[in-house]
């Protein structure tokens, strides 16, 4: 998988520009609160439309400023995890599951996925009475069945308290370890992506002050656990 | 015990003939513009907007004279109709449905516009990147959580027809078993001596449908809210 993000974003007086290539296996995308990290994944999604350059995945333009192509989110496949689960609350958990599984051209199986994420005992619940962590795990099943070619996840542990976040890690690295989706993990918090992130992008205001290996970004930053182990808090 | 005449029940269920044509007839139209209205920023959007509201601030009268120049035998739409289609709207209970339908349509839509407002489109997001179309989108996700709202606007909208007179009467005129419905009756029986009792009964009558035509929009948006998936 290749994904090349050379594009610029304008809403009113925040501008992001990035120029950036990401592969296979898990980035972590980090930096400040509003530096545009939600705002890129929106572009990759397609629910933000960039002002100028193109995006494109394997070499398939998703969009493009220039030539005015656009792919609109639902024919782009890529998984998207938001910060809220964002479930379908006229639906129960079995509902949501299913609501983007094509079992015609999906290569996973729903059962395979409710057991990867330990979702059986949920099924015949309604979304409003799940807890935080239980709400992330379906969204997190719900794109893994739309059988996406890249997923994003935007700080899905941001809503959980500290024990839960503990609690879905584990089948985030299943995930991970299972089903090698290329991933872009947003976070603040470097404990979720340590050991686990192939790649860092750093943004800062609107711009990437770093990409590479996590062993540079480490140096770059003083040490392990980047910025010194510390959380990127919100300024 | 009071004793209903067959004209007072002919206009009852006439009311309520036209009250339930009329509103079947709107509803696809009227979340149609209401999404429009909500959900889409165009060239002739506010023309749009004034067009739909318009029968709630012209006197009834006007928008009955109206639909009587456009659908009546000899207007343009009307001839046509009744020309190619075999559809006639003058001097028929259709006519009266037609009219009730324009007066309830501006309520209608306000309901479902607020309703399309209220849903989070975050959700519907989530929905397009799991690969749904905009129109499954509509379907599966925004329809379904606009469900109260549009109810409650076709409870409020039955209501408004079961007690229109102004455009009807203008439109398709006041003929039992045709088209006098129960405010039509009311009317009448005032007009003519000894028809204070007679219109008294109706009235409480027609009181009593719209009360349990509001209470009805009341439990269906609760049972709407409420619903468990």
């Amino acid at each position: 998988m290749s994904l090349v993000v050379d594009m610029r974003y304008d809403a009113g007086a925040f501008r992001l520009e990035t120029r950036l290539e990401i592969g296979a296996g898990l980035t972590a995308l980090v930096g400040r609160s509003g530096t545009g990290k939600t705002t890129l994944l929106n572009v990759i999604a397609g629910l933000a439309r960039p002002i100028a350059g193109a995006v494109t995945i394997d070499g398939e333009t998703l969009s493009d400023a220039s030539t005015t192509a656009w792919v609109p989110p639902h024919r782009r496949r890529i998984g998207y995890v938001f910060q809220e689960p964002r479930l379908f609350p006229h639906l129960r958990v079995k509902g949501n599951l299913l609501y983007a599984h094509d079992r015609a051209t999906s290569s996973l199986r729903v059962d395979d996925v409710i057991s990867l994420l330990n979702l059986s005992p949920l099924l015949g619940r309604a979304t409003s009475t799940l807890s935080g962590g239980e709400q992330q795990r379906v969204a997190l099943g719900r794109a893994l069945l739309s059988s996406p070619r890249l997923l994003l996840l935007d700080e899905p542990l941001a809503a959980i308290d500290q024990p839960h976040r503990e609690a879905i890690l584990p089948y985030l690295d299943r995930v991970r370890v299972d089903h090698a989706i290329p991933t872009i993990y947003v976070t603040h918090t470097w404990s979720e992506v340590s050991g686990r992130a192939d790649r860092v992008v750093e943004l800062e205001a609107g711009q990437i002050s770093f990409a590479g290996s996590v062993a540079d970004h480490h140096l770059g930053h003083g040490g392990p656990g980047g910025r010194g182990g510390a959380e990127y808090s919100a300024p | 015990m009071t004793t209903w005449t067959p004209a007072e029940l002919d206009a009852v269920w006439l009311s309520l003939k036209v009250a339930t044509v009329a509103m079947l007839a709107s509803v696809a139209p009227a979340v149609a513009v209401a999404w429009l209205l909500a959900r889409r920023r165009f060239w002739g959007r506010s023309i749009l907007n004034t067009l739909v509201h318009l029968p709630l601030v012209v006197p009834p009268v006007v928008t009955g004279y109206f639909l009587l120049r456009l659908f009546g035998q000899r207007g343009p739409i009307g001839a046509w109709l009744a020309r190619d289609l075999g559809i006639q709207f003058s001097f028929r209970w259709t006519g009266a449905a037609l009219a009730a339908g324009v007066m309830a349509f501006p309520l209608i839509v306000r309901a479902v516009e607020l309703g399309l407002d209220h849903v989070d489109r975050r959700v519907e997001d989530a929905a397009a990147t799991l690969g749904a179309s905009p129109l499954r989108v509509f379907l599966s996700v925004t329809l379904p959580l606009a469900l109260p709202s549009i109810a409650a606007g076709l409870a409020i909208g039955f209501a408004k027809a079961l007690g229109e007179f102004g455009a009807t009467i203008t439109f398709v005129s006041n003929i039992p078993g045709e088209t006098q419905t129960l405010a039509l009756a009311i009317y009448s029986q005032l007009e003519r001596p000894g028809g204070d009792a007679p219109a008294m009964r109706l009235a409480w009558l027609s009181v009593a449908i719209s009360v349990l035509a509001l209470l009805a929009s009341e439990a269906l948006g609760r049972v709407f809210r409420r619903r468990d998936p």
